[in-house]
């Protein structure tokens, strides 16, 4: 059974290494965002530990600096984060046996963590719930060392750090363009933008995100029931 | 201690609703409820629209009329774009466009 072990280990190891390069470099980077805006490392790294959510904890920067209102936040975090309902319907069923370990793998269940775990097929000589534990705790670990890395390192950058929060908007852009490049037809990418751009010529830079929020949901579920509709027509 | 008060409601409330998401569709459909087709379309076709959304979220204070009228923001956006295009690796294109902007607007645009 040690054997196993070490096998296991080590086959996470190796999985989670995509992510380490990824996870400690966009985590300096959150590091450093969140000490340019005079934010502790205490409370950099008890997000990185609670929140464990990389576009939120960037979003979250902003959130705190800016004073948002608590109400605000619940909705900003419901809209960014909502996608996490996805990943979860789709581990349902490579989660199911996982016994003790399983609270921690559906808090720990990120972006990146979840691609691996889907994709992977796991060998014969490996633990299966100790490969997905030790796969999100690996990531995990250099999430909230890169955050730590960041914070410290902060006050020795030789450079000014005015216009690092630009980082958080490269991030969302990446993320769209992968978005983008996955999908065929690209109406959701083109329903985000517009109803945003519509919203905040209309509501302002302070209250656009409930009502894009709401003409997103309404325009996709719309969407769906006139795809419906026309499907049956042609029978 | 109100800041920081702030602060700790702050991040309380954002890990809370995190986690709530994430445990969600293992408490509602972990048992052997079939996931509603609705609820299976938005949870895959949110993201996309959220990410434009989240992008516009970035950019709602420019000022395309005054000041540096959007154009760092602009340039940069658009060397992150060609850069993961062309490279589609995630750190290249996100470090070359914050330090793009983070030259723009501390020398040209300052």
């Amino acid at each position: 059974m040690k054997n196993k072990t070490k096998g296991t280990v080590k086959y996470a190891f190796i999985k989670s290494l995509p992510v380490m390069a990824g996870y400690l470099l966009i985590g300096i980077g959150f590091g450093i965002l969140m000490h340019s805006k005079g934010l502790s490392i205490l409370w950099t790294a008890a997000m990185s530990v609670f929140i464990f959510a990389g576009s939120m904890q960037y979003v979250a920067v902003d959130l705190i600096s800016g004073g948002a209102s608590l109400i605000s936040t619940a909705l900003m975090t419901l809209a960014v984060n909502a996608r996490h309902i996805v990943y979860g319907i789709s581990m349902i069923g490579k989660y199911k046996d996982t016994g003790k370990y399983k609270p921690y793998l559906i808090f720990a269940l990120t972006d990146e963590t979840y691609s691996i775990a889907c994709d992977t097929e796991i060998p014969e000589d490996v633990d299966k719930n100790k490969f997905y534990f030790l796969l999100s705790l690996f990531n995990q670990f250099y999430w909230v060392v890169g955050s730590i890395l960041g914070s410290a390192v902060g006050n020795i950058l030789p450079f000014s750090t005015a216009g690092i929060d630009f980082s958080m908007t490269a991030l969302f852009v990446v993320v769209f363009i992968n978005q983008w490049k996955a999908s065929k037809k690209h109406f959701s990418s083109y329903l985000g933008v517009i109803a945003s751009v519509v919203c905040l010529l209309l509501f302002g830079a302070h209250s656009f995100i409930i009502p894009t929020m709401i003409v997103i949901v309404s325009t996709l579920c719309l969407y769906k029931l006139f795809e419906k509709k026309e499907v049956k027509h042609e029978q | 201690m109100n800041n920081n008060l702030h602060i700790l409601l702050t991040v309380a409330i954002i890990a809370i609703v995190t986690a709530a998401l994430r445990f969600a569709p293992f408490l509602i459909f972990g048992g052997k409820r079939d996931v509603p087709k609705m609820v299976k379309h938005l949870s895959n076709a949110l993201p996309a629209a959220i990410m434009g959304m989240l992008i516009l979220y970035c950019l709602r204070n420019v000022d395309i009329m005054s000041g540096s009228h959007g154009l760092p923001e602009l340039f940069a956006i658009v060397v992150v774009v060609i850069l993961h295009l062309w490279r589609k690796n995630t750190i290249l294109s996100i470090a070359s466009g914050t330090a793009v902007y983070m030259i723009l607007i501390q020398t040209i645009f300052a």
